[in-house]
């Protein structure tokens, strides 16, 4: 018999009530739950970054959280990302720059990269992919991922 | 994999806490920031009955001076840690080390405490507690008990914790204008865990006095290289032979080695370490 809890949160500004199995993390929760299958799932062992999404303002793994632990919390995954005009930037960026090819790991890589911006980061490319070192891509190289961030940071319309 | 079926406590205070953990019928554990327990329940590594999940604890979120002493909360966050002037000014080892704890993600979620109690010989904090001489406070439903980072960690994974123990904090000596401090670590990549590592703290450095020289990633738990830290003793700043003589003084017959680096690697790669750590001082 799973051991269940009830919670209660925001994701992507909708109240969302659920009851969920103690064992279940968040990503898990989000896909399989909630049906929010953007926030992908590589390792589960916080390793390759894919699930990273927001927490209460803050980037996190969604794989090393437990759905229980975000009762209370307002979750942004990378279907809501649109809502911040940095999130859209950052959607265009990697479109035009070709910063995803199969884009398993462009959720993370979003949300790693909106935390890097709002956080005031510079347009540096050493600092740059010091942030995302947590981010494994399999396709791009990095490249163009950096140059999407850069692009976004020099036209200087962070939020 | 999947984390095994479990129970869940959130208590509120650290008296709920230590007494949820005192329950000898049910094997509990802490869960901190999760950046370690996870995986290694998705491994099933770890297969606790009830997680008692420490987040709550506000009582354990926290950052203080108190006379000559720096008092850090085991549920203080790296992310904290790193953005923290009390910690930058007193306590300039750990920032040192911080930047290479992880990536940003990971340092969101995982604390000081968890670390600690983890005791992962190829982490940085374990390292950097008993170059500082820290004291780590330990709660039980029996009370507090300070502990010394030299007795603390005893193993891999092995602390001197009890079962139903709680880290409740870690006491650090605020540097003295004298002090100066040294890490270096070489990972395969920014935010791995470390091949090879150092911490060193020095009561001066010209001539170098009262070292302390913890390697990290090199043996089973965080390693005093007394040898190393006594050639060094009253010479000079970088001066070349007394390095030298450190360098091959390393206690190298306690190192063990690991997947894809050899022992006679991670000597090589910890003389190396200690020299880049000492220059830059
Ligand atoms: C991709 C990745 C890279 C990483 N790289 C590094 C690295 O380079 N260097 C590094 O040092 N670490 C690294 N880590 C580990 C990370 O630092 C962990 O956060 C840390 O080791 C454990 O802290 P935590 O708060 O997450 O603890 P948890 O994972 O919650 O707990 C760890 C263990 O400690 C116990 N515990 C936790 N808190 C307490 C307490 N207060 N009292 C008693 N027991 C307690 C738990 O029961 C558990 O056994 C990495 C992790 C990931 C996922
Ligand atoms: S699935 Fe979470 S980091 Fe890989
Ligand atoms: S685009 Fe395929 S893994 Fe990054």
């Amino acid at each position: 018999m799973a051991q269940t809890q009830d919670i209660e949160l925001v994701v992507n500004g909708e109240t969302i009530q659920a009851s969920v199995p103690v064992r279940t993390n968040l990503v898990d929760f989000l896909r399989d739950h909630v049906g929010l299958t953007g926030s992908h799932v590589g390792c589960e062992q916080g390793v390759c970054g894919a699930c990273t999404l927001e927490v209460d303002g803050v980037a996190v793994r969604g794989c090393l959280m437990l759905a229980v632990q975000a009762n209370g919390s307002q979750v942004t995954t990378i279907e809501g990302v649109s809502a911040k005009l940095v999130g859209r930037q950052l959607q265009r960026a990697f479109v035009e720059h070709n910063a995803l090819q199969c884009g398993f790991c462009t959720p993370g890589m979003i949300a790693s990269s909106i935390e890097y911006i709002e956080q005031g980061g510079a347009s540096d490319r050493a600092a740059i992919r010091e942030h995302l070192s947590g981010n494994y891509c399999r396709c791009t190289g990095y490249q163009s991922i950096v140059d999407a961030v850069v692009s976004v940071i020099d036209k200087g319309a962070a939020a | 994999m999947k984390a095994p079926d479990i129970l869940y406590e959130c208590p509120q205070t650290v008296a709920e806490a230590v007494a949820l953990l005192s329950d000898d019928g049910r094997f509990c554990q802490p869960l901190a920031g999760g950046q370690s327990l996870m995986p290694m329940m998705h491994l099933r590594l770890a297969q606790p009955e009830v997680l008692i999940d420490l987040n709550a604890l506000a009582e354990l979120d926290f950052i203080e001076q108190v006379d000559d002493t720096i008092h850090v909360g085991s549920m203080v966050r790296y992310t904290t840690l790193l953005n923290s002037e009390l910690i930058r000014r007193h306590v300039p080892l750990m920032s040192l080390s911080l930047p290479h704890v992880a990536h940003s993600a990971v340092r969101n979620r995982g604390t000081i405490g968890g670390s600690t109690a983890l005791a992962d010989p190829a982490a940085e904090m374990p390292a950097v507690l008993k170059a500082l001489n820290a004291v780590i406070v330990a709660v039980s439903q029996s009370g507090p008990r300070e502990i010394s980072a030299d007795d603390f960690f005893q193993g891999i994974y092995e602390t001197a914790l009890g079962d139903d123990e709680l880290v409740h904090s870690i006491k650090f000596p605020a540097a003295t204008d004298q002090q100066r401090f040294g890490f270096y670590e070489l990972a395969r990549r920014h935010g791995d865990y470390a091949m090879a590592g150092v911490a060193v703290s020095a009561q001066s450095i010209n001539p170098y006095t009262g070292l302390r020289i913890i390697f990290f990633g090199v043996a089973d738990q965080p390693l005093r290289a007394t040898g190393a830290e006594a050639a060094l003793e009253g010479s000079m700043f970088k001066d070349e032979p007394a390095i030298l003589e450190a360098q091959n003084a390393l206690p190298a017959d306690e190192f063990t080695g690991d997947v894809g680096v050899s022992v006679d690697t991670k000597v090589q790669l910890a003389k190396v370490v200690l020299k880049r750590a000492l220059l830059a001082m």
